[in-house]
């Protein structure tokens, strides 16, 4: 758990980016570690009321209300158990910080743009708007997901 | 703000602000009967200090109206122009108008002078036209006004010492001696009031400058009761060695003090060729006195000066220059240091402290986990920490306070604009202007204060005649007053008019459907229908029928501050309107509830009573809802874990407790928790940044634990709820629609 800015080295390859890998109801999942602000230990969150299923509700973080959202629920996956061994992900996006509950951090990687690929068009899962590319490293697929579309659709739910 | 001279504008509105201010204040001094001189002074001085600045930064509109006005205070302050009440009211008029084009100068909004002509017309009658003369003192005055913070020398002007005039010259010969001329004056300071110009004609051109001579000559204005020979003596060791001349002038003949180009021809005149010099000119000021007369001569010292920074003592004589010029004045309540702060600053002071509360808090309860005895020093000290939090919230929360005087200041232009609008006399007392309340608060209260204002004035008060005809003054009377009230500040709006007409209000509430025709309401209900959305429309009452412009409207912005409001009416006697707010936004007074497991907190001032659930007194209505009388009336039973999607409704109350809710209209729901486990100070964090809005939910705040707990609005959750009290399957069925659309959650 270390804060992922320490890690972050500013590559050479303009092309290349850094992403966060984690694991989310069994699949591997990516985001822009730019995006990220801390990793830290699932608590106990307040639950709100009349909230969307996937979000869990709203901690405590130094001071500053944080809504938590449930990744796997909100991607539609098995949903992850709560237990301590849960880990929120406490990202920025567009002006907003939203806590992802996940089931664990794998990684940093550095992947160039090439080596990403568009999702496959495939009308049966939802979940596809939110992948927006797709990649392998280590003979793992792994998703980029697109926070922007997971707040997004989340605050018109939440309106 | 990169550009400095826009800092400086910026400042000099911030100034204006105050002055504006002191001058209402001495206006309303007047008003209320004080007719000294000192008061008179502190108007003129602020409308004197407004025109300064704003000749220093070229607002032409602004220059020229305050140089009007100061006209005729001038000659208010000579006494050859009595205060008479038309005048007073030209007078606060004019004050008005000077607010506006303070503001347009602001904002940069072109000024339209149709607007204020009237005013100026007015204006003109009192003083004549502004002839030649009077155009060229402007101008004048806009020259040598380089600081803001200029006022005239009022404290000197009325005292009675002799004023001295002292030409000093010094000869080469006394610098050789090591002689220093602002020695001299400092010695001169310590006998009395000394106001030092430097003369600089003599000064070559650069070419032609010999750094060994002195080409500075002096003069010197002395205020003081020493006799010349006194004043001689400091010059005793210098005397074959300079130009003197000490002589009396007429005590108080410096009211009109020379302008700078005329000392300098004077002493030119008089003093003839003299010997100069390049020490650094001096000049003193003593700090009693106000800086207004060396500020002005400062420049004239520079070209001098060029190479030397001005010298230390005049900085040091005058540490603050009549910064606040007008609470200088000697009758003048002493003024309090301030200082000036960003409010980001504060609001983060305030965050931070909130956060030293809450970490407090979560120190204690792990300290009582740990099961320390209760006598333990490290109780002991926690306790001791508790208060000093405690007592650092409080102060904290106080610098955010300001008093309601700005408020207050606001209001007495609407009546006077509302009264002359419809031709009523009307005059506005306030009291317990200092009363301090947040400074949020104040602002998102001038609303609908001014809306209740001008409904006191508009409907409250009776016309003129009808007043007479009632046995009343003809002037009407509106009081704005503002108290403490046990934590709370109470405002209150009176009007000494006919009270609330309660048969038309009646009527009227009939006519529109809002109660039914046949209803017997007491005479607060009646009042209070005022407050209905929809009692008031564009068709206006007749003046003396009563209320009611938007009062609902009035009523939801009171809310929003965690406020209440309520009205009392004495007909023929007036009406009075009340309004209570926190002292702050960022706390608040909460019940902590626990239902369905969660914790909540509700507002402790929407709580009327809480109860414990009785079987007897619960009645079902209709197939999914319950109501609980209490004493003889019924009301509407709402499971808070029910509607707030916690859990389903239960099959038995009983038990459980009651809040009762309620508005200033009555009660309106009672909602069932499960206990009540605590009433604290809660610090409110906000949710709908980070989240969103919550229906039912006004906020966030901290506990003691860690945990959040969701503080309720509970008017906004009564008038949201679905009152399903009961378990039943088709209601369950519909409930879980109105879920799916609240939610609108992707299953």
């Amino acid at each position: 758990m270390t804060e992922p800015e320490t890690a972050q080295n500013q590559s050479k390859d303009e092309a290349v980016k850094e992403y966060l890998s984690f694991l989310v109801g069994g699949q591997d999942y990516c985001v822009d570690i730019m995006q990220v602000r801390e990793i830290r230990g699932g608590t106990k969150a307040t639950t709100l009321p009349h909230a969307p299923t996937y979000m869990r509700g709203v901690i405590n973080l130094r001071g500053t209300v944080l809504p938590i959202m449930d990744l796997a629920s909100r991607l539609e996956l098995k949903n992850t158990k709560d237990g301590n061994r849960n880990v929120i992900i406490v990202a920025a996006i567009e002006d907003r910080i939203v806590g992802l509950m996940v089931d664990a951090v794998s990684d940093i990687l550095a992947i160039p743009d090439d080596d990403l690929q568009a999702p496959p068009d495939l009308p049966a899962d939802r979940q596809k708007s939110f992948v927006s590319a797709l990649t392998i490293t280590d003979n793992r697929m792994i998703r980029v997901l697109d926070l922007t579309t997971i707040l997004s659709s989340q605050r018109e739910d939440a309106a | 703000m990169s550009d400095p001279m826009a800092e400086i504008k910026a400042s000099f509105f911030v100034e204006c602000e105050e002055l504006l201010e002191s001058l209402q204040d001495g206006l309303q001094a007047i008003y209320d009967g004080a007719n000294d001189d000192e008061t008179v002074n502190i108007v003129f001085r602020a409308v004197h200090s407004i025109k300064g600045g704003a000749g220093a930064f070229g607002l032409d509109d602004l220059v020229g109206f305050a140089h009007k006005l100061e006209t005729a205070l001038d000659l208010v302050r000579a006494h050859e122009l009595a205060v008479t009440p038309e005048i007073l009211k030209l007078f606060f008029v004019c004050s008005d108008v000077l607010a506006d084009l303070v503001r347009d100068s602001r904002e940069g909004i072109p000024h339209d002078p149709e607007t204020i002509a009237p005013t100026v017309a007015e204006l003109e009658k009192i003083v004549g036209n502004p002839d030649e003369s009077e155009a060229e003192e402007t101008v004048d005055f806009e020259v040598t006004t380089l600081s803001l913070d200029l006022i005239d020398d009022e404290d000197s002007a009325t005292s009675a010492e002799p004023v001295w005039d002292i030409a000093f010259a010094p000869k080469p010969m006394l610098y050789v001696n090591g002689n220093e001329p602002q020695f001299l004056f400092r010695a001169l300071r310590d006998l009395g009031d000394l106001t030092v110009t430097c003369d600089d004609s003599d000064v070559p051109e650069l070419d032609d400058l010999d750094p060994e001579h002195g080409h500075l000559r002096w003069d010197l204005r002395f205020i003081s009761n020493e006799n010349e020979a006194s004043i001689r003596e400091a010059f005793e060791f210098v005397e074959d060695l300079c130009q003197l001349e000490i002589r009396q002038t007429a005590a108080g003949a410096n009211q009109d003090l020379p302008t700078l180009p005329d000392l300098a021809d004077l002493a030119s005149l008089e003093d003839g060729p003299a010997d100069q010099s390049t020490e650094p000119p001096a000049a003193f000021s003593d700090p009693s006195q106000p800086a207004a007369e060396d500020a002005p001569l400062l420049p004239t010292q520079s070209p001098g000066a060029s190479e030397t920074p001005p010298d230390e003592s005049v900085t040091a004589s005058k540490p603050e220059p009549a910064k606040e010029p007008n609470r200088r004045a000697p009758s003048a309540a002493i003024p309090k240091a301030t200082v000036r702060v960003d409010l980001d600053r504060i609001d983060r002071l305030v965050n931070l402290v909130g956060e030293i509360v809450i970490n407090q808090a979560m120190l204690s309860q792990s300290v009582e986990a740990a099961g320390i005895p209760p006598n333990s020093p490290v109780r002991t000290g926690l306790e001791e920490f508790q208060q000093l939090t405690r007592d650092i919230q409080e102060s904290v929360m106080m610098i955010r306070a300001q008093p309601v005087k700005s408020l207050f200041q606001r209001m007495s232009r609407i009546v006077r604009e509302a009264s002359s609008a419809i031709g009523k006399d009307v005059r506005l007392r306030t009291d317990g202007e200092n009363t301090e309340v947040d400074k949020t608060v104040i602002e998102r209260l001038a609303d609908p204060l001014t809306h209740m204002i001008r409904n006191a004035v508009d409907h409250g008060l009776e016309q003129n005649d009808a007043r007479e005809a009632a046995g009343k003054p003809r002037e009407g009377c509106v009081r704005l007053t503002a108290v403490h009230r046990s934590g709370r500040v109470v405002i209150e709006v009176r009007d000494d008019g006919a009270g609330i007409n309660r048969d038309k209000v009646m009527a009227k509430a009939m006519e529109k459907g809002l109660i039914p025709p046949d209803s017997q309401l007491s005479d607060g209900e009646i009042d209070n229908l005022l407050f209905l959305p929809g009692f008031s429309t564009a068709d206006e009452i007749s003046n003396l029928s009563g209320r009611g412009v938007g009062m609902d409207v009035v009523r939801n912005a009171i809310q929003s501050l965690g406020g209440r409001i309520s009205i009392q009416s004495e007909p023929g006697q007036g009406t009075k309107f009340s309004i209570s707010l926190p002292l702050t936004l960022a706390v608040l007074d909460g019940m902590v509830i626990r239902v369905a497991g969660e914790t909540l907190v509700i507002p402790l001032n929407t709580i009327f009573e809480t109860l414990a659930v009785s079987k007897e007194d619960l009645r079902s209505l209709g197939p999914s809802t319950h109501v609980i009388s209490i004493r003889d009336t019924f009301v509407p039973l709402i499971d808070l874990g029910a509607e707030l999607g916690y859990r389903e409704p239960l099959d038995d109350y009983a038990g459980g407790v009651v809040l009762l809710i309620g508005q200033e209209d009555g009660l309106a729901a009672a909602v069932v928790v499960d206990t009540i486990e605590d009433q604290r100070q809660v610090v409110i964090k906000g949710l709908q940044e980070s989240y969103g809005r919550v229906p039912g939910i006004a906020a966030a705040t901290i506990l003691g634990d860690g945990q959040i707990a969701l503080i309720l609005d509970p008017v906004d959750l009564i008038s949201q709820s679905s009152g399903r009290t009961r378990p039943s399957k088709t209601a369950r069925g519909a409930e879980a629609t109105s879920l799916m659309e609240t939610n609108g959650a992707t299953q």
